[in-house]
């Protein structure tokens, strides 16, 4: 009797394990919701643009943060990278768009490659410094590097050609939008594969128990740095996005702002769950528009507040509270 | 050559300074990390609030330097009690993730706090009249002030050493710091212990904020703008000591002025390159603990 409980046990996790990567009914749900903001809100596509690089920076993110489980304040280094990267190409006079995606992927994959080896080893506190310190030491770079950069005062000369040779980058941010939102489809689907394969269960693994892993003969290090390595080509491409669709780099795309932003933005939509940045950038985009409009000075005080709220009691943000809340519809 | 040495002699002073300054701020950071394990990024806050406390007595109501210090500090002291059982005690042993947003959170209300009370200007700070000017030291003259501060300094570190190492409370946050559930084991009451030492480093906070009003200018920015100082001098001093801030705060004390005095194009690069190289070498911190 208890041998066949067993077995079923063993059926049932199997069957788990064999289903959990199948496409859902609700995943066509963002992408449905992303066309139709394009029919609905017409005048807002340069803005819904940005949303959509955002989302794949959160994307990226959650890479590391929620499945690898390395807590880092300065995601934005490879943001800006890929910023720099691809704006640095168009106003030299590559201005092929595609190809610049993949050099500042490329870009932003080597200096997560490298950083991420000398940095990974550590963990907890110190970790969470050298991830700073990378980004506020390109950060500072960037400043000095003035006749190259530009600085604060942004990259000029940015010539952008069109996608495929045939979308010419409008006023009205329609080409960015489709653009932004191919990419931002391509990335999920590598995302989605990455979490889901094998790989990615090894990470949560080492995000879990890392002891475990390494007693069951894990290559932890490899692990963590790879993650790492993708994790910052992905944030690399959501850079190259925004200096492309807004033909504008300044030394804000590498600082601690950013990096901290994206890390609230994914707490608000629910982090290691691959749609908390579909739910968390629109909705933190939202909040503070809102916030802003009623108390245009101190806004910030109120999305603090929110934080602290979130932390204490909406642990797994709003796709972790809904989860909770469909449990408990259910029981009753 | 003179000059060399005289440059020499001005690093060193202001460094010192400074790095007073920082290691008031940072000892108790240092302390909550390693005891409670909890990332704390707001607390350059306890620091800022100490000197708008201390800013506003002076300024607004008349009140003596040595008494409004005071005063902050046991302000700062007694309203960090309610941060630390309302919301920080929930989340020790929690995720590090968890305790970094909730103290990002924090640090975006007290920017906005401060700017609502206070206007988003620097606070004025005149050190009190015989602490103005220059002194005299025999072979150069040095700022009063700062020479003051480092006195001070000098003097709460001693104080604060021994007391940890000869007095009874100083051996139980040590005992906690090596072994939490030993400690709890023999009887010591470490939900009191986190508490009181959560107050006293915020209360220090507060003080070393106060002192350093005229290195660290008290406005809304300063839980962000400084933030990154106060965590280089934790993580490469060593978390949950008492020793390892105080001489990573005259590294970076003496090598930001020696810098910025240099190089004041690239003082900061060096710095952050100079933490991650120190944090390579040493990841626990220059004195780690257990």
């Amino acid at each position: 009797m208890a041998l066949l409980s067993e077995d079923r046990t063993v059926a049932g996790a199997i069957e788990i394990f064999a289903r959990r990567h199948r496409f859902r009914w609700y995943e066509v749900l963002p992408w449905l919701v992303a066309a139709s903001c394009y029919v609905a809100f017409p005048n807002y596509l340069a803005l819904g643009a940005q949303v959509l690089a955002a989302i794949l920076f959160g994307l990226s993110l959650d890479l590391v943060l929620g499945y690898a489980g390395i807590v880092t304040l300065g995601h934005a280094a490879f943001f800006g990278t890929g910023a720099y990267a691809a704006g640095l190409l168009a106003a030299h006079g590559w201005g092929e768009p595609l190809s610049g995606l993949l050099v500042a992927a490329a870009a932003a994959a080597a200096v997560g490659f490298v950083t991420g080896a000398v940095i990974l080893r550590t963990h907890g506190l110190t970790l969470l410094m050298q991830t700073l310190m990378v980004a506020t030491m390109l950060h500072e770079v960037a400043n000095k590097a003035n006749s190259i950069t530009g600085g604060a005062d942004g990259l000029q000369g940015m010539v952008v050609r069109p996608v495929f040779g045939l979308y010419r980058f409008d006023l009205f941010g329609k080409t960015a939008y489709w653009y932004c939102l191919g990419v931002l489809f391509i990335g999920w689907l590598v995302m989605r594969r990455i979490v889901f394969s094998p790989f990615g269960r090894s990470l949560t693994g080492v995000r879990e128990n890392e002891a475990r892993m390494h007693a069951i003969g894990s290559p932890v290090f490899r692990r963590r740095l790879v993650a790492y390595t993708i994790s910052a080509a992905l944030a690399g491409v959501s850079g190259a996005l925004i200096a492309q669709t807004t033909q504008f780099v300044a030394t804000d795309a590498l600082g601690f702002e950013r990096s901290g932003t994206i890390l609230i933005m994914l707490l608000l939509g629910g982090i290691g769950r691959l749609y908390g940045a579909f739910i968390g950038v629109p909705l933190y985009m939202i909040l503070q528009d809102r916030f802003a409009a009623i108390d245009p000075v101190y806004w910030y005080f109120w999305i603090g507040l929110l934080l602290v709220v979130v932390v204490m009691f909406f642990r797994g943000g709003a796709i972790g509270t809904g989860e909770r809340l469909l449990q408990w519809l259910r029981r009753r | 050559m003179s000059e060399i040495l005289s440059a020499a002699v001005s690093i060193a002073f202001h460094g010192l300074a400074f790095a007073m300054v920082l290691y008031l701020i940072t000892v108790g950071l240092s302390v909550t990390m390693g005891l409670m394990g909890f990332v704390n990024l707001a607390h350059g806050m306890f620091a800022m609030f100490g000197g708008y406390a201390m800013t506003t007595l002076m300024n607004g109501y008349g009140v003596p330097f040595p008494l409004a210090l005071a005063a902050a500090v046991v302000i700062v002291g007694a309203v960090s009690v309610v941060f630390e059982r309302v919301l920080y005690r929930r989340l020790y042993g929690g995720a590090e993730l968890d305790q970094v947003l909730l103290t990002i959170g924090l640090i975006f209300m007290s920017v906005a706090v401060a700017k609502y009370f206070w206007g988003p200007l620097a606070q004025l700070f005149q050190p009190p009249e015989v602490l103005r000017g220059q002194i005299d030291l025999g072979f150069r003259e040095f700022p009063t002030y700062r020479s003051f501060l480092i006195l001070c300094g000098a003097v709460l570190v001693t104080g604060l050493w021994l007391a940890l190492d000869r007095t009874r409370f100083g051996a139980m946050i040590r005992a906690a710091v090596d072994n939490l559930r030993m400690a709890q084991s023999v009887g010591i009451n470490t939900s009191r212990l986190f508490t009181l030492s959560f107050a006293l480093g915020s209360g220090l906070a507060a003080l070393g904020g106060g002192l350093g009003a005229e290195i660290l200018p008290i406005y809304p920015g300063y839980a962000t703008d400084y933030l990154i100082y106060f965590l280089i001098v934790v993580s490469v001093g060593g978390l949950g000591s008492i020793r390892g801030p105080f001489f990573a705060a005259l590294l970076l004390g003496i090598s930001d002025t020696a810098f910025k005095y240099l190089l004041p194009e690239l003082g900061s690069f060096f710095i952050y390159a100079l933490t991650l190289a120190l944090l390579m070498w040493r990841p626990r911190g220059l004195v780690s603990s257990g």
